[in-house]
C-alpha cells in the first residue's frame, strides 16, 4: 500500500481559505504524512537529513500550495534547493526518489480560461509547472497532473469549496490504494476531471 | 484555654477527615464540612451549644468571600452587570418573598409573619453557592455570573430587611417573651447612628462608603507600598487583614451589611497591583473560616425537633427548593440565560441560606416570630442548605455532560480568553516578553515581588501585581490553574528552580518556560522538568558573534548559516553533556568525563565550522553544494 508524504506550504495559514481545509482533509488517515513546512521550518532551516528519510519512507510525494506568481511559496523552492541533492536525488547513486510518484495540488487566483493561451496568463497551469515536472523527471519520479482549483479567492462565496475538498478525499485515498495509475492521459492539464468521472480515477 | 483547645481540635478533627473524603467521593468540600458538623453535633454530642457562637464569628468567612469576589470584578465589569444585578436579582428577591408570602398565608399564618418567612427564605446561600463555584471553576460561567448577580442583590437586600422586620412586630408576642429581647438588646448598642435624626444618620452612612472607596484608591497604595518594602510578608497579611476587618467594623457601626463593605472595597482594589498578594493572604482566612461555618450548620441541626416534625420539615424543604427552582427558571427564561447555563442558575440558587438564619434570630428577638416557628424555621433553611450540594453534583454528573459536546467548539474560545500566561519577573527579560504577548492579544498576568518596579510599569499601562511568584498561594490566586503557560524570568537561581519544581508537580499540564543564568542552571531547570528553557545571553552573544564575522569580512548570509550550525551543534551536544552533569553532579574536576565531553564539543564545533567540500554531512557545507564540476556530461548519459 503506498504512503503518500504531503509537503504542505502555506505561508499566512490564518489568512487561508481553500488550502487550510485541504491541510485537515489530509490529517487522519493512515499511510498519509503531512509536513506543514512553514510551521517545522519557520526560520527556513530546513534538516536536510530528515527530509530525506521522510522521502525515502513514502512512495507518493505531494506538493501543496497556493500558486504564488506562478510557481510555489518559497519555502517549497528552499525545500528543493536543499534536499534533493546531488548523489541522493540525482547523479550517479542518485535514485532515491526512482519510481515514485509526483504532483502538486494548487489553488490559483486566476480563473481557468485565464491560464490559457488566449487568457491573459497565456499558459496553461501545465506549462507554467514545467520545472517542477522536469525535476520529476529528472530524479525519476511519475509525474501526475496537477490537482487544480481555479478561481479560488471566492471559491468559498461561490459554494464550490466543499466539493473540491471531497475530490481531494477521493483522490488521496485513491493515492494510497495505488489506484491512480498511468492510465490518466499525459497531456491532461490537470487531474481534476477524471476523479469525477471514474470513480477511482 | 484548654477547653478551647479540645474544641478546636475536635472541629478540624472533623473537618481534616470529612472534607478530604467527600471530595474524594465526588461530593464537594461543602457536603463534607456539613456532614463533619453532623457528626460532631446532633450524632455524637461532641460539641453543643456554642455553636451558634462559633456560627457568628465564622460568619466573618462570608464577609471575606465578598471581599476577594470583589476583588475579581473590577468596577467596569460590575457596572456591565447592573441590569442583571437589578432585574434578575430583584425580581427574585420580588417574586419568591412574594409567593412564599401567599402560600404562609394560606397556611393560616398572619400577614406579619407570613411577610417575615417570605422575607427569610427568599435568600439563597451565598456561602454554600459561591465556594461550590469556585471549587468547581463555574464562577466564569454566564450561569455562575448571573446565579452572582443574585447573590449579591440578597446581600443588599437584607438591609432594608432588617430595617423593615421590626415593623412586622406581633403585639401578643411582645408581652411573652420581654424577657429574651433584653438579651439581644445591648447587641444594637454600639453603633454610630442609633438615635440619631434620620438624615444625619443617611448623611453619616453616605460618608462612610464615601470614605471606603476613596480610601481603597487613594491611602491603600501608599499604605501597602510602605508594608511591602519592608519585605516582612507576615506584616503584609496583617496590613490585609486589618483593612478587611476595619471595613467589616466601620459597616457594622453605621447599620450596613459588612459583607457589602468588604465586597466594594474588593471592586475598588480589583485594579491595584496589590490584588494578588492580598487575595493570597485572605484566602486561607476565608476557607477556614467557611469551612467553620458549614460545620456549625450541620452541628446546629437539632434531631430532636428534626424527627418530631420529620413529615412537614422535610415536606416544607422539598417544596420551598421546587418553588425557588420554579421562580429562578422563569427568570432564567425572561432573562435568556441559556442551555445548561440555566441549569446552573435554577438549580445553585434553590437553597435558603445563611442570611435566612441571621433574619429568623432577629425576627424572634424582634417578637415577630414564635418560638416554635423559629426551630422549625432554622430546620427547614439547614435542610435545604444540606439539599444543595446534591443538586450541584446532579448538575455535574448528567446536565453539563448533556450540554458538553454541543458546545464543544464554542468552549474552546472560552478557554482561551481565561487561559492567560503568567509572567514571573519583569525586568528586562520579562518585560520583552510580556510586550510582545500582549501586542498579539494574549492575556498576561505579571508578577513581581519589587513594588518599585510594579509601579513603573503601570506607570506604562502594563498590567502587573506586586507579589513573590515563588509563593504557591500568589501563583494559586494568579490563576495558575487556568494558565497555559507560565514564563519564569526571576533572578533568584534557587527559587526558579522550585517554582519548577513545584508547578510541575502540582499542575503538569501547565508549560514552563524559563531563562537560565548559565549552563549549570539550564541543567538544573531541566532536572526539575521545565519544558523550554534559554540561557539569558546566549542568543544577544551569538547574535553579537555574527555581527564580529560580518565584520571581519564574511558574507552575512554565510554569517547566518554558521550561527545556526554553530547553535545545532551546540543542540547536539546538549543531552550528552547534560546526562553527564548530571551523573556527576557540580563537583567538576580535571580529569572527569564532563570535562571530557566539553572539549570534545568544542573541537567538533571548529570541525564543523571548517570548510570540507566533499563530506555531505559536515554540516556547515551541507545546503546549496554545487553538483561537481563536469557533472552534467554524466546526467546526459
Amino acid at each position: 500500500m503506498p504512503r503518500v508524504l504531503i509537503l504542505f506550504a502555506h505561508p499566512s495559514l490564518h489568512r487561508s481559505e481553500v488550502n487550510r481545509h485541504l491541510l485537515e482533509a489530509s490529517k487522519g488517515h493512515e499511510q498519509v504524512t503531512v509536513v506543514d513546512l512553514y510551521s517545522e521550518y519557520p526560520t527556513f532551516l530546513i534538516d536536510i537529513e530528515r527530509e530525506q528519510q521522510r522521502l525515502r519512507d513514502h512512495d507518493v510525494v505531494v506538493f501543496m500550495f497556493p500558486l504564488y506568481w506562478y510557481s510555489t511559496p518559497s519555502i517549497l523552492k528552499e525545500w528543493q534547493d536543499l534536499v534533493l541533492e546531488y548523489g541522493f536525488a540525482y547523479g550517479p547513486g542518485g535514485t532515491a526518489l526512482h519510481g515514485k510518484q509526483f504532483m502538486c495540488a494548487l489553488s490559483a487566483g486566476g480563473a481557468e480560461k485565464a491560464y490559457h493561451a488566449d487568457g491573459y496568463n497565456h499558459f496553461t497551469i501545465r506549462e507554467l509547472l514545467q520545472p517542477l515536472e522536469q525535476t520529476a523527471s529528472l530524479t525519476g519520479m511519475r509525474y501526475l497532473p496537477p490537482f487544480a482549483l481555479f478561481g479560488a479567492r471566492t471559491a468559498t462565496e461561490e459554494g464550490r469549496l466543499n466539493d473540491h475538498i471531497a475530490q481531494w478525499q477521493q483522490l488521496l485515498t485513491a493515492l494510497t490504494q495505488g489506484e491512480v495509475t498511468n492510465s490518466i492521459p499525459t497531456d491532461a492539464l490537470t487531474i481534476n476531471p477524471f476523479i469525477t468521472e471514474h470513480k477511482a480515477v | 484555654m484548654t477547653s478551647v483547645f479540645i474544641q478546636a481540635f475536635i472541629y478540624l478533627c472533623a473537618a481534616v477527615v470529612m472534607v478530604p473524603l467527600a471530595k474524594r467521593l465526588g461530593l464537594g468540600s461543602v457536603l463534607g464540612y456539613l456532614i463533619a458538623g453532623v457528626i460532631i453535633g446532633p450524632i455524637t454530642g461532641l460539641v453543643g451549644q456554642e455553636t451558634t457562637t462559633i456560627q457568628h464569628f465564622a460568619e466573618f468567612g462570608v464577609v471575606m468571600m465578598l471581599f476577594l469576589v470583589g476583588l475579581e470584578l473590577e468596577p467596569a465589569t460590575l457596572w456591565k452587570m447592573r441590569s442583571r444585578l437589578l432585574g434578575l436579582g430583584g425580581l427574585q428577591v420580588l417574586l419568591t418573598a412574594l409567593a412564599i408570602f401567599g402560600i404562609a398565608l394560606a397556611l393560616g399564618q398572619p400577614w406579619r409573619i407570613a411577610l417575615a418567612i417570605g422575607l427569610i427564605f427568599s435568600l439563597s446561600s451565598t456561602a454554600i453557592v459561591l465556594q461550590t463555584f469556585n471549587e468547581k471553576g463555574l464562577s466564569k460561567t454566564e450561569g455562575g455570573r448571573s446565579a452572582f448577580s443574585v447573590l449579591l442583590l440578597q446581600d443588599i437586600a437584607v438591609i432594608p430587611m432588617l430595617a423593615l422586620i421590626p415593623l412586622l412586630a406581633m403585639p401578643e408576642l411582645l408581652s411573652t417573651t420581654t424577657d429574651s429581647s433584653h438579651g439581644e438588646g445591648h447587641h444594637e448598642s454600639l453603633s454610630l447612628v442609633a438615635g440619631l435624626p434620620s438624615w444625619l444618620a443617611a448623611v453619616i452612612v453616605m460618608a462612610s462608603i464615601t470614605g471606603v472607596v476613596l480610601a481603597g484608591k487613594f491611602l491603600s497604595r501608599p499604605l501597602f507600598r510602605f508594608v511591602a518594602e519592608s519585605g516582612l510578608r507576615e506584616a503584609f497579611t496583617a496590613a490585609s487583614l486589618m483593612l478587611v476587618i476595619g471595613i467589616a467594623a466601620l459597616m457594622s457601626l453605621v447599620g450596613l451589611s459588612p459583607a457589602l463593605g468588604t465586597f466594594l472595597a474588593g471592586v475598588v482594589l480589583a485594579n491595584s497591583e496589590f490584588r494578588h498578594e492580598l487575595e493570597a493572604d485572605i484566602e486561607p482566612f476565608k476557607g477556614l473560616l467557611l469551612g467553620l461555618f458549614f460545620i456549625t450548620v450541620g452541628a446546629g441541626i437539632n434531631f430532636e425537633v428534626f424527627s418530631e416534625n420529620f413529615a412537614v420539615i422535610v415536606a416544607l424543604a422539598l417544596g420551598l427548593m421546587l418553588l425557588k427552582a420554579l421562580i429562578l427558571l422563569g427568570l432564567a427564561m425572561m432573562f435568556r440565560v441559556q442551555a445548561s447555563d440555566r441549569w446552573l442558575f435554577f438549580l445553585s440558587l434553590a437553597q435558603a441560606g445563611e442570611f435566612g438564619f441571621v433574619l429568623i434570630t432577629y425576627s424572634a428577638s424582634q417578637h415577630v416570630l414564635p418560638q416554635e416557628l423559629v426551630q422549625l424555621l432554622s430546620m427547614v433553611v439547614a435542610l435545604s442548605m444540606f439539599l444543595t450540594p446534591a443538586l450541584f453534583i446532579f448538575y455535574e454528573k448528567v446536565i453539563q455532560p448533556r450540554y458538553r459536546q454541543q458546545t464543544s467548539n464554542k468552549e474552546t474560545d472560552h478557554v482561551d480568553e481565561q487561559a492567560p500566561v503568567i509572567i514571573a519577573g519583569i525586568g528586562r527579560f520579562g518585560q520583552v516578553v510580556n510586550r510582545l504577548l500582549i501586542a498579539n492579544h494574549i492575556p498576561t498576568v505579571v508578577l513581581d515581588y519589587k513594588a518599585q518596579q510594579i509601579d513603573r510599569l503601570r506607570g506604562i499601562n502594563i498590567k502587573s501585581y506586586y507579589g513573590d511568584a515563588s509563593r504557591s498561594e500568589l501563583l494559586h490566586t494568579a490563576g495558575i490553574e487556568h494558565a497555559r503557560l507560565l514564563v519564569i524570568a526571576i533572578d533568584d537561581k534557587a527559587k526558579a528552580v522550585d517554582m519548577v519544581k513545584h508547578v510541575k508537580h502540582h499542575y503538569p499540564h501547565i508549560q514552563v518556560l524559563v531563562r537560565a543564568y548559565d549552563r549549570g542552571h539550564h541543567y538544573e531547570l531541566n532536572d526539575a522538568g521545565a519544558d523550554y528553557v534559554i540561557s539569558e545571553v546566549y542568543n544577544s552573544a551569538l547574535q553579537l558573534a555574527g555581527e564580529a564575522l560580518q565584520r571581519s569580512g564574511i558574507h552575512p548570509f554565510r554569517a547566518e548559516q554558521l550561527k545556526q550550525h554553530y547553535s545545532r551543534t551546540e543542540h547536539e551536544f546538549f543531552d550528552s553533556l547534560f546526562n553527564s552533569w548530571r551523573n556527576e553532579g557540580e563537583h567538576i574536576g580535571f580529569d572527569d568525563h564532563y570535562r571530557k565531553l566539553f572539549i570534545n564539543f568544542q573541537e567538533k564545533l571548529t570541525e564543523v565550522m571548517q570548510h570540507a567540500p566533499d563530506d555531505r554531512h559536515s554540516g556547515a557545507e551541507r545546503g546549496w553544494t554545487p553538483p561537481p564540476k563536469g557533472y552534467s556530461d554524466k546526467l546526459d548519459t
